[in-house]
């Protein structure tokens, strides 16, 4: 039991550096997600229709197709087919984050749909642009009716990360199986492993409950389920 | 009266598919003039509207806007959009904004006027309408008519030359639809040239200078309201408005 104890806090600061290389594999996919997923949103809804049936195209890819065979793709094929000689942590960023943005472009699409058209309307009608109103009214509304669905994909993303280890990257599964081949403590490590993914979970949707609270409006979107 | 109307509009279609909502409609408006269009739903009134200020694009047709043509206008239509304040049935409030904010932003983002300016334009404007006291609310926690009056005051802080009033009562009921008129016999009573769509057809008789009749997508019948008790050219007119009272 001891010997068992002894093999996490042995380890704990590298299993520690570990915890932070899956952040930043999470953090960085969520803001590219979020940034690809936005352009990709605004192409499907205002773009032209090449840029529609692009989208169209993107998202049946990248949510057709399973992380690893995606990893794979990109880390031993398309890359170095390209000659971009990225190291596995950014392939892990960008393939999770280009598939992030499939999943959360149609989150954003969802919620710009869902919105009145009088609003785009009205918008026209005092002499904006189309992209003053989408800049102004349409995003920072949709992007509020986006949030319940959005938290969802930071435990997606945080769970998926761990894929990465098929890759070599450094992050929280990878470095607790190679400290159970240096100690043999699969039980204690694995577990460990598995408390630390969900309190990540439960401190990530915490900051996200967080922001959804600060970014409310009242009358707008869901408040009203609070009151029954 | 100045020679050049206001707005001129001529010869105005707009089909969907087989569905004909304009035929070819035509009429001018001068400075301070109040023209009211009343008719059956689905006559094409409010595209009609739409099509004034281009958020609908017409098939055929001209718009004039101080004599300039505005329906081939390319990206210059947001400054003549500017220039005919509109006013929406349900509102469309920005839901995301303070009342005082709906009014701001397009002198923000369009005006290009700096805060504390638009924030002073803005705060007048809803004095005008009597929503000062409700500038830091959010439109859901506005009535219906407080929230029609935040609209006119976001139009009207564009200083428009001509506000076009698409039913602008319909959603509301019938206490909140006599402060929303109350506005508007007010900014008529400041020489504000306004094109009103409705159903209301005591406030109609009484607000406006020319009533036109609108059936099936044509101008069947238009005059002053004084006319329209004993004139010939409002037998269809009349018509309707007994079918509407009877309703």
């Amino acid at each position: 039991m001891f010997e068992s104890i002894s093999a996490v806090t042995n380890s704990a600061g590298y299993l520690l550096e570990g915890v932070g290389v899956t952040l930043l594999l999470v953090g960085l996919s969520l803001l590219i997600g979020f940034v690809c997923g936005i352009i990709l949103t605004l192409g499907q809804v205002y773009g032209p229709r090449f840029a529609r049936w692009f989208v169209g195209i993107y998202v049946w890819f990248f949510r057709g197709l399973p992380n690893i065979v995606l990893l794979f793709l990109f880390y031993f094929a398309l890359f170095p087919f390209m000659g971009l000689d990225l190291p596995a942590f950014g392939v892990a960023v960008v393939v999770l984050g280009l598939r992030s943005a499939a999943y959360q472009s149609q989150i954003f699409r969802g919620a710009i749909q869902s919105l009145s058209e009088g609003q785009m309307l009205a918008a026209r009608s005092l002499g904006m642009t189309k992209w003053q109103a989408i800049r102004s009214i349409i995003l920072p509304q949709s992007l509020r009716l986006s949030l319940p669905g959005w938290a969802n994909e930071y435990p997606v993303l945080l769970t998926d990360s761990s894929v990465a280890y098929v890759i070599g990257v450094a992050e929280l599964l990878t470095r607790t199986s190679q400290v159970i081949s240096r100690t043999g403590e699969p039980m204690i490590l694995y577990l460990t492993c598995a408390i630390v993914f969900i309190l990540l979970n439960y401190g990530g949707m915490m900051i996200i409950q967080y922001v959804e609270k600060k970014v409310r409006i009242p009358g707008f979107g869901n408040n009203e389920a609070e009151c029954l | 009266m100045s020679d050049v109307p206001i707005l001129k509009v001529e010869n105005l279609c707009k089909s969907y598919g087989d569905l004909e909502v304009l035929k070819s409609v035509s009429f001018e408006i001068y400075k301070g003039e109040k023209k009211v269009f009343v008719g059956p739903s689905g006559t094409g009134k409010s595209t009609l509207l739409r099509c004034i200020n281009q958020l609908t694009i017409p098939d055929s047709g001209f718009v004039y806007l101080n004599g300039e043509e505005i329906v081939h206008s390319g990206k210059k239509i947001n400054g003549y959009r500017q220039k005919m304040g509109m006013v929406f049935q349900n509102f469309n409030l920005f839901d995301h904004l303070t009342a005082v904010r709906n009014v701001e932003l397009a002198l923000l983002k369009v005006k290009k006027l700096d805060k504390a300016a638009a924030h002073e334009k803005a705060m007048y404007e809803l004095e005008q309408v009597g929503m000062a006291d409700r500038a830091d609310f959010y439109p859901a926690q506005l009535s219906g008519g407080q929230a029609q009056r935040v609209s006119i005051a976001r139009a009207l802080a564009m200083d428009p030359e001509v506000m076009l009033f698409d039913e602008p009562t319909s959603a509301l009921d019938p206490e909140l639809k006599r402060e929303v008129m109350e506005v508007m016999r007010k900014l008529a009573d400041r020489g504000m040239t306004c094109i009103v769509v409705t159903h209301e057809m005591k406030f109609a008789t009484s607000f406006a200078t020319e009533i036109y009749l609108m059936e099936k997508g044509e101008i069947v019948e238009h005059g002053p309201p004084s006319d329209i008790p004993t004139s010939p050219g409002f037998v269809k007119t009349r018509a309707f408005m007994g079918s509407y009272v009877e309703e």
